[in-house]
């Protein structure tokens, strides 16, 4: 082993181009073995590595193409691979030897050649491989044909139009039947790209092409077996029965040593399931799904990372699969922050009464760890579980409860935010908690938990005897806080006054509100609300009465789940970027092409209702200025730009209205609140709550999910053109 | 069969956004390269040092040390060099990353640290992000076994071999062939002269590196044929303060150095029986295995169909399988831990250790990591067996056992003293951690049958098993909240 060590650090240095220069020229004339040019070839090498411009060498470099060391001639293509786009009148230059090697007898000499030439997109270059790849593609050698599979891509990536004229497509489509398995997987990972494009041909499979393929998974190659298995679902199936087939024999990939083979294998099997008929077959296949999902947690952090987000939408769309497993999910002490956290959604999921318990013991564990995320988003959970399930709420109380006393800022404006919750979800139930939380109102300093707080002071006035002094406190700095905590003020001083109507103090609180809110807000939300409120209060009382202390609707976990049809459609996407976040690809990257489910005969009916079509690409802009590059924060959005503030809530607004004009297609009526992406609680709102308004003082769950960092539109930034 | 029809060469009418041929736009994605290109000089020439990884499709791929990019190789034109920059402002001077994906815009960054150096895959396409892992681990993995370790001097020793390797295990963002053994066949460090290169040797190569056992060369010749096969077993450990075991399971795998001449055709056997339904499970002897998964050399369809594993062995070493049990599972050192708080300025300790194995077996490099409170000033340990010592740093006490029998019981007392605080320190309350090596014993219970070698030059082989069931960082016993907490 140690005479495969190489010595080469030393190049690592910064280089002068004359220096350079000449040393290839001394080169030319004594060079024993080659060995000077090497030396001066990978010094060159390492200074492009370095990002220094070595451009101007190009013509010297060119000039030890003819060097019959392997090693030389590899690192002049790594030479050309650099810099050849950008010397479009020189390159003919090495055209010809580029000839030369297309038709070395040496296979490994022939690849090289044509991966080196398409990976150089200018004319000159592309119409001498065309000639050339056409021979390629037929080559006796598979390596040969393997190589020139890809390089069809590339060229069509180059230049469609001029790939298309020129047949490529077409004889790759005839390679899908070569007797090699890796010539067959490259093919299929080509035409896929070729597929993908919006201006690209389209790529569809029949049963017997699908059914090839499947039989050559075996002697491919673990990436082979994950381009051919992508490609299925390519495949729409017209009958029941070719679906279940398939299914059948995609199943024993599973058992695959490499996690994406797995994934992929998943999602085929997932999107197989909605043209299936068979429920035991449905069945057998969610069970045998489990125990790779979880092998895969076994797996670096980062696979684990990847296989638990795919997890999660996998259990809302099939909960059969892992339902008995909550246990494999609790966070060991020493996993990466970002694997504790995406366990922790799925204890969630997981819990029923059954196992609640188990889940809230290990989630007061997690309470007291030191990781301030995660702290806060196990206590919220504690709360999600006493929603969620009835059986635990007592004893999610509890520890909530026990949570506060720790006196822990963090943890108090947690456990007050989700008790508020708590409250509206089991009316009558917990009230008596409320003196503790008052003893707590000072530590209260984010406008979330403020909030949250002041709404249990309004809702239970009549319960709490001092609510008027507590109010009159939380009043007094009233026009410094922020929009959320004033609103959740006004509201709440509205409803003391009409719990105590008689109280002289109430009324003057109450007087000294409305005409903030009316007179010195500049928010139109607070003003409007503060009008409403006074005209109210100023003309029917009692139907003021009625209206604001009106019985809320309950709050139930049911949407906490996303949209069936939605999840169908993400799940297209296992595996990939879209299903970290949780979107859909065509809405976070530029040029992505998204999937849908076909309606066919077979399609399920419980699937063909919540069908949805493909969404309109949602794309970035395609003009904007660039902002200086520099840590941008997931949800950084500058307060100070008004103007930008509504940009990007209007993009968001356009992207969820899509989902939303979708839904109330295929479910009328049946769901109003928006599809939410992360699995919180989200709190529907109907129209008739007054709270209808208060969005941001009670949903904000969403904050802390992974999410894609976007340019909002018509704002400064735009990471790609910043990358580009 | 009519191969015409499963693709229809249909042109798609084009969207509005990518006819755009506007250069100072550059959106359309057919423009793309170009606009980069007038961009490139000038981004070039304001780069600095920083070293980093490489990329595949759906990928670039660079290698970072954290300052210094030491391989770069974009296999797309819509990336610039420029591109580590970006990498290096959101990743590596972030110190609070949380997540091995971050996503800007279109772009997409997936990074994997290892000693130190990033690798890093960006992508402006939506990823398939298992497979982006799967092949920087295979890139790490690779170059181990190329130059023994991947560290920055590694690395940037062994940079153009490093460029060479990485050009033939990905094409254009595909990963390709992978395998180690047959990659040292011609990507070699000995220089190889073009015309030396026999055509016919290289034949030989390309039909390994493209065939169904692309795994495997050709002609292999032992003297001696020996097969080694180790079943390496990870305990996962649990458990409460009280006791309770909260989660135990293994994390097995089989690996194996065969050493065979010829195309051997193997056939291996284990006492297992893999559970699908977990209702369904009887009574037998046979180890339950939840799960298993497979070097790709394994013969999947046969192994649903008969549940023998069968295969052609790559030459040397390799990962036969993996698998997971989480039923019977045999815990090989029972601890029990007693935490007392005496005032508020001393914990006492009592830790006592049991191995729980036949008395021929024993557990080896034994270290028990007990937590103390952070205001700890010094503790006083006592044992019969082995070493104690306070690490200040760490706040924990480093119990070490050279060995311990099967069925001996060692234990641990110590006091620690505590200074007084005003201001309460927030402490995680870490659980005990306990790293172990225990030969020829398996916490699952699973023992290899047989193994079967078959060759055409019926030859006789020597086979040889071991056992070994180890912990470390994953067997952990959590410390009483009641006790400790408040300190």
């Amino acid at each position: 082993m140690s005479s495969q060590h190489g010595q080469d650090a030393k190049f690592f240095q910064r280089g002068k181009i004359e220096e350079f220069r000449a040393e290839l020229q001394a080169a030319e004339s004594k060079d024993k073995k080659y060995q000077k040019r090497k030396t001066v070839l990978k010094k060159i090498v390492a200074n492009i590595t370095m990002g220094n411009d070595m451009s101007p060498l190009f013509h010297d470099v060119i000039q030890c193409i003819g060097t019959p060391l392997l090693e030389i001639k590899k690192m002049v293509y790594l030479y050309l691979v650099s810099y050849g786009r950008s010397k479009p009148d020189q390159i003919h230059m090495v055209i010809p030897s580029f000839l030369q090697d297309c038709n070395d007898r040496n296979p490994l000499i022939r690849a090289l050649a044509i991966r080196t030439m398409a990976y150089i997109p200018i004319p000159v270059v592309t119409e001498a491989l065309s000639d050339q790849l056409r021979h390629c593609l037929k080559d006796r050698d598979p390596y040969v044909r393997k190589t020139a599979a890809i390089c069809v891509a590339k060229l069509y990536v180059a230049d469609p139009r001029k790939a298309e004229k020129a047949g490529f497509v077409e004889m790759l489509r005839d390679m899908l039947l070569d007797s090699n398995a890796t010539v067959v997987a490259n093919a299929v990972a080509a035409l896929s790209e070729i597929g993908d494009r919006q201006d690209g041909v389209i790529f569809r499979l029949n049963l017997t092409v699908a059914n090839k393929l499947i039989a050559s998974l075996g002697e491919s190659s673990e990436w082979g077996q994950i381009y051919i298995l992508d490609s299925l679902l390519r495949f729409v199936p017209e009958e029941h029965s070719e679906a279940e087939m398939m299914g059948e024999r995609i199943i024993v990939q599973l058992q695959h040593a490499n996690s994406a083979v797995v994934l992929t294998a998943i999602k085929v099997l997932l999107y197989l399931m909605n043209y299936m008929e068979n429920r035991r077959l449905i069945e057998y296949i969610c069970k045998k799904m489990g125990p790779p999902l979880v092998a895969l947690l076994s797996s670096g952090p980062e696979v684990q990372y990847v296989t638990l987000r795919n997890i999660l939408l996998i259990i809302q769309r099939r909960p059969a699969v892992l339902k008995n497993d909550v246990k494999v999910f609790f966070c060991k002490y020493n996993d990466p922050i970002y694997v504790k956290l995406a366990k922790l959604e799925i204890m969630y999921r997981l819990a029923r009464e059954e196992n609640a318990q188990e889940v809230l013991a290990e989630l007061e564990e997690y309470a007291s760890e030191v990781d301030i995320d995660f702290v806060r988003k196990s206590v919220r959970s504690i709360g999600r579980l006493a929603i969620k399930v009835e059986a635990a709420a007592d004893n999610c109380i509890q520890s909530l409860l026990t949570l506060i006393e720790t006196k822990v800022t963090y943890v108090v404006q947690e456990a007050v935010i989700v008790i508020k919750d708590i409250f509206r979800r089991y009316p009558g139930k917990y009230e008596g908690i409320i003196p503790t939380l008052c003893e707590n109102l000072d530590v209260l300093d984010e406008p979330e938990s403020k909030a949250a707080m002041i709404w249990i002071l309004g809702q239970f006035a009549n319960r709490i005897d001092n609510a008027d002094e507590l109010l009159d406190d939380l009043v007094y700095s009233f026009l410094d806080e922020p929009t959320e905590v004033q609103l959740a003020l006004l509201t709440a001083t509205v409803k003391l006054f009409i719990y105590k109507s008689t109280s002289d103090a109430t009324k003057a609180l109450v007087h000294k509100v409305l005409k903030w809110a009316t007179e010195n807000v500049d928010n139109p939300d607070l003003r409007d609300r503060g009008f409403m409120y006074w005209r109210m209060l100023a003309v029917n009382p009692t139907l003021a009465q009625e209206l604001v202390l009106a019985q809320k609707p309950a709050i139930t976990t049911d949407s906490d789940r996303m949209d069936r049809g939605a999840l169908d459609q993400l799940l297209l996407h296992t595996g990939t970027l879209g299903s970290i976040y949780h979107k859909n690809p065509e809405t976070f990257i530029r040029n992505a092409a998204g999937r849908a489910l076909v309606d066919t005969p077979a399609l399920n009916p419980s699937s063909r209702a919540v069908i949805l079509p493909l969404s309109r690409p949602h794309l970035p802009p395609t003009t904007v200025t660039v902002q200086g590059p520099g840590p941008i924060e997931p949800t950084y959005v500058p307060p100070a730009e008004p103007s930008k503030l509504v940009a990007s809530a209007t993009s968001e607004a356009s992207g969820q209205d899509l989902l939303d004009v979708d839904n109330a297609i295929a479910r009328p009526g049946s769901y109003d609140g928006e599809i939410d992406v992360d699995g919180e609680d989200e709190v529907p709102v109907k129209t008739g709550d007054p709270y209808a308004n208060l969005d941001g003082a009670f949903g904000g769950y969403l904050a802390d999910k992974p999410q894609p960092m976007s340019s909002s539109r018509g704002g400064n930034t735009n990471f790609d053109d910043l990358l580009l | 069969m009519n191969s015409r029809d499963f693709i229809s060469v249909i042109r798609r009418v084009r969207s509005p956004v990518s006819v755009d041929h506007d250069f100072g736009k550059g959106t359309s994605k057919t423009t793309l390269g170009l606009v980069a290109d007038t961009f490139a000089r000038r981004f070039l020439s304001s780069i600095k040092k920083e070293r980093q990884v490489f990329v595949p499709r759906f990928i670039e791929i660079v290698i970072h040390s954290g300052e210094q990019v030491l391989i770069s190789r974009l296999y797309r034109t819509d990336f610039k060099r420029s591109i580590a920059d970006v990498f290096r402002i959101q990743v590596i001077s972030n110190s609070d990353v949380r997540s091995p994906i971050i996503t800007l815009g279109s772009t997409s960054f997936f990074h994997v640290r290892v000693n130190n150096l990033y690798v890093v895959a960006v992508t402006k396409t939506n990823a398939n992000a298992a497979l982006v892992f799967e092949y920087c681990y295979r890139l790490i993995s690779i170059a181990k076994s190329y130059f023994g370790k991947v560290d920055e001097e590694a690395v940037k020793n062994n940079f153009v071999l490093i460029y060479e390797l990485i050009d033939e295990i990905n094409d254009f963002g595909y990963p390709q062939n992978s395998e180690t053994d047959t990659l040292k066949s011609y990507i070699t460090t000995e220089s190889i002269m073009s015309s030396a290169y026999a055509a016919e040797e290289s034949s030989k190569i390309t039909t390994q590196a493209t065939g169904a056992t692309s795994w495997r060369r050709g002609e292999v010749k032992y003297k001696k044929n020996e097969a080694f096969v180790d079943v390496v077993e990870t305990v996962n450990l649990s458990m409460s303060a009280k006791g309770t075991i909260l989660r135990a399971d293994v994390d097995g795998h089989i690996q194996m150095r065969a050493y065979l001449s010829g195309t051997p055709e193997c056939k291996f056997g284990l006492n297992d029986k893999l559970v699908i339904d977990k209702n369904e499970r009887g009574a037998s002897d046979a180890v339950e295995l939840d799960d298993c998964r497979f070097h790709q050399c394994v013969r999947l369809n046969e192994f649903d169909a008969t549940r023998t594993i069968s295969f052609i062995p790559p030459d040397g070493e390799f990962e036969l399988m993996r698998y997971r049990c989480t039923s019977n599972v045999k815990l090989p050192l029972r601890i029990i831990p007693t935490v007392n708080e005496i005032g508020t300025t001393q914990v006492s300790y009592t830790v006592s250790v049991k191995g729980s194995f036949g008395a021929k077996l024993s557990a080896t490099n034994v270290v028990l990591k007990i937590p103390t409170p952070l205001n700890t000033t010094t503790v006083d340990c006592k044992v019969a067996s082995g070493k104690a010592k306070y690490v200040p740093a760490e706040n924990i006490v480093v119990w070490k056992i050279p060995r311990i029998q099967g069925g001996q019981e060692c234990t641990f007392t110590a006091t620690a003293d505590l200074t007084s605080t005003t201001v309460r320190q927030v402490w995680a309350r870490p659980p005990i951690d306990v790293d172990f090596q225990v030969l020829m014993f398996t916490a699952s219970g699973l023992i290899v049958r047989f193994l079967k070698v078959f060759e055409k030059n019926n030859y006789h082989s020597i086979k040889w098993v071991r056992y070994l069931t180890k912990a470390s960082g994953s067997y952990q016993i959590r410390v009483s909240l009641g006790c400790l907490i408040g300190f």
